[in-house]
């Protein structure tokens, strides 16, 4: 997915001195007795990526509606580009882009038409640095729904209609895009070329990104930062590795000898293959040292939440990312 | 740019798409000609009798009954139908997450109704024009005050629409529940048969409704004066008929906005996913 329409390159990276694209504190949010956000605290940098893990209805898509200004909080501090998304106007909404989780309107209309429609709305808010709308072809291009620019909405495949709301988020050339779970339903290649086009948004156009997703290679992928959200807080918070590193059991060894296989749980693995080899030398075979993956660190953090040490894991983790 | 302008022009745009996306739909094509047909038909049956005591073709004299009864039905039941179904597919969401998008869909959507209701009128005017009596004389005379009913009437039963779609989250139920009175108020509104034939306290509610007002708006622009006998005293009433239209016109305008708006708050991703989860489970 290239990007490469009129402007796009000239667009100028974020000012240095300008504060964080979204910036929350203390966000709660009730609904009867129910509390679906118990504090949430995130900030995000311009220009950073930043993705949000958490099983369902930890509070992800409440939270990103709310920055979004599709709902009220109940409690707590919020700026969204320097403005409260309960009072942001039209030109505060001109600047970000947004994909929600489903969407099936516009079935009847066609493909190129309704990005052209949906576009025309952002002319009014075009300044110098961003020109405002996008080239409506090349994006149909990037998004490689080109051959389908004449077809009806409602004609295109699960993915297609997926890559036609990612085209309608950023047609605006956003500052900040929100995307909840975009790559529901891609084929591996449009998951590439979608991971693809968040890397140029975000190097190129400066543009600042928060995503959820239930799929850890792809949070691995994008992320800037990681934050995993789980009832209604956030129970940890850094870069794939770092989460990695400080969650789970170190390194997981394999190995073969007289025809029998070892699996070993080592904290330091390389210690413990050096080990190994002068130990049992050629006689040890078939060896795989695995580190712990993110997909660990996700598994260990909801698990410990889940059986109720969401303070104990909380503690061990904080520091990570600082 | 001038915002205003750029405003009127999105939602005559958003207006116009839906249009077109409309008649290339087979299916609402359909629906609409299958209408246009039946109305059509109907009424070439009672051409060439003549009203009791007048000379007026009684085909002629039952065409504004029917156009009423489509300004009613698009302007008020078609959009809440419409409302309702994009409150839950997300259009009206997708509205709210484009800059001006809530202003451009509302203007889109009178842009759309009023295009449907004109279409409509049309499609039945101009066979009438050479299959009815006197049709093409009544018009010739009183289409100006024709345009003006229908154009009145849909601004005071368009905002009634959004209101109904906006109070009612499901498709299915604005059908059951708002179509049924709709058609009741219209039995009783003197569209196709006489007011004057029903007792006076049904008479009384039908004009307290903008049904009757529209369709006695319509006779009166297209049928001779010797029809009045058929008439609440006898008389058009072009005053008390613009008073009542304006009224609801009135009504309908402060109160649809406000409602829509709170309706496009309270829309979330949460619950057009709940509802898409809902319709899969029904087919």
């Amino acid at each position: 997915m290239a990007l490469t329409d009129d402007g796009a390159a000239s667009v100028a990276a974020p000012l240095a001195n300008a504060g964080p694209a979204v910036e929350a504190r203390g966000l709660r949010m009730r609904y009867g007795d129910d509390d679906v956000l118990k504090g949430v605290d995130l900030t995000a940098a311009p220009g950073e990526v930043i993705v949000l893990l958490g099983p369902n209805g930890a509070g992800k898509t409440t939270t990103i509606e709310i920055l979004e200004g599709f709902r009220m909080r109940s409690a707590g501090e919020v700026a969204v580009l320097g403005t409260d998304p309960a009072v942001g106007g039209e030109a505060w909404r001109a600047r970000l882009g947004i994909v929600l989780q489903s969407w099936r309107d516009h079935g009847n209309w066609r493909v190129r038409e309704m990005l052209a429609h949906f576009a025309a709305h952002y002319t009014p808010y075009a300044t110098a640095e961003r020109p405002r709308p996008r080239d409506v072809d090349a994006l149909l291009e990037a998004v490689g729904l080109a051959d389908r620019a004449r077809a009806k909405v409602s004609s295109l495949s699960g993915g297609q209609r997926r890559r036609l709301d990612v085209a309608v988020g950023i047609v605006g050339r956003p500052e900040l895009l929100f995307l909840d779970e975009p790559t529901a339903g891609f084929d591996p290649l449009a998951r590439r070329d979608f991971h693809d086009l968040v890397h140029r948004l975000a190097d190129e156009e400066g543009t600042t990104v928060l995503l959820t997703t239930h799929d850890l290679d792809e949070a691995e992928k994008l992320a800037d930062r990681i934050l995993i959200l789980a009832d209604g807080r956030i129970v940890a918070e850094g870069s794939a590795d770092e989460l990695a590193r400080r969650v789970g059991t170190g390194s997981e060894v394999r190995w073969t000898r007289d025809g029998q296989r070892f699996v070993h749980a080592a904290p330091d693995g390389t210690a413990f293959v050096r080990e190994l080899l002068e130990q049992h030398g050629d006689a040890v075979t078939g060896l795989e040292v695995r580190r712990a993956s993110l997909e660990d660190a996700y598994m260990e953090m909801v698990a410990r939440h889940e059986s109720g040490r969401t303070a104990e894991a909380a503690a061990a983790l904080e520091g990570i990312g600082r | 740019m001038n915002r205003t302008a750029h405003l009127l022009r999105q939602g005559w745009a958003s207006g116009g798409l839906a249009l077109m996306a409309s008649l290339r739909s087979v299916q609402e094509m359909l629906g609409t000609v299958a209408f246009v047909a039946a109305f059509c038909v109907g009424l070439s049956f009672m051409r060439g009798r003549a009203v009791e005591g007048t000379s007026v073709d009684a085909a002629t004299a039952a065409l504004p009954g029917v156009l009423g009864l489509s300004v009613v039905f698009t302007g008020v039941v078609a959009t809440a139908m419409v409302l309702a179904t994009e409150r839950e597919d997300g259009t009206l969401l997708r509205a709210k997450a484009l800059p001006d998008g809530i202003t451009v869909y509302l203007i889109g959507k009178i842009v759309y109704a009023a295009a449907l209701v004109l279409t409509t009128v049309a499609l039945l005017v101009l066979p009438g024009l050479f299959l009815f009596d006197g049709l093409a004389a009544g018009l010739a005379r009183g289409w100006p005050l024709l345009l003006g009913v229908l154009l009145l009437g849909m601004v005071a039963t368009i905002p009634f629409g959004a209101v109904l779609g906006s109070l009612f989250n499901n498709p299915r139920l604005v059908n059951a529940v708002g179509a049924v009175p709709i058609f009741a108020l219209t039995g009783i509104s003197g569209i196709f048969f006489p007011i004057t034939a029903l007792p006076e306290w049904l008479q009384w509610i039908a004009q307290a409704f903008p049904v009757y007002w529209v369709g006695l708006g319509l006779r009166s622009a297209v049928l001779p004066d010797s029809m009045l006998s058929a008439e609440i005293g006898e008389s058009w009433r072009h005053l008390e008929t613009m008073g009542a239209l304006g009224a609801w016109a009135v009504l309908g305008l402060a109160l649809a906005p406000w409602l829509l708006r709170r309706t496009a708050r309270r829309v979330s991703g949460a619950n057009v996913e709940e509802a898409r989860q809902k319709a899969m489970q029904r087919v």
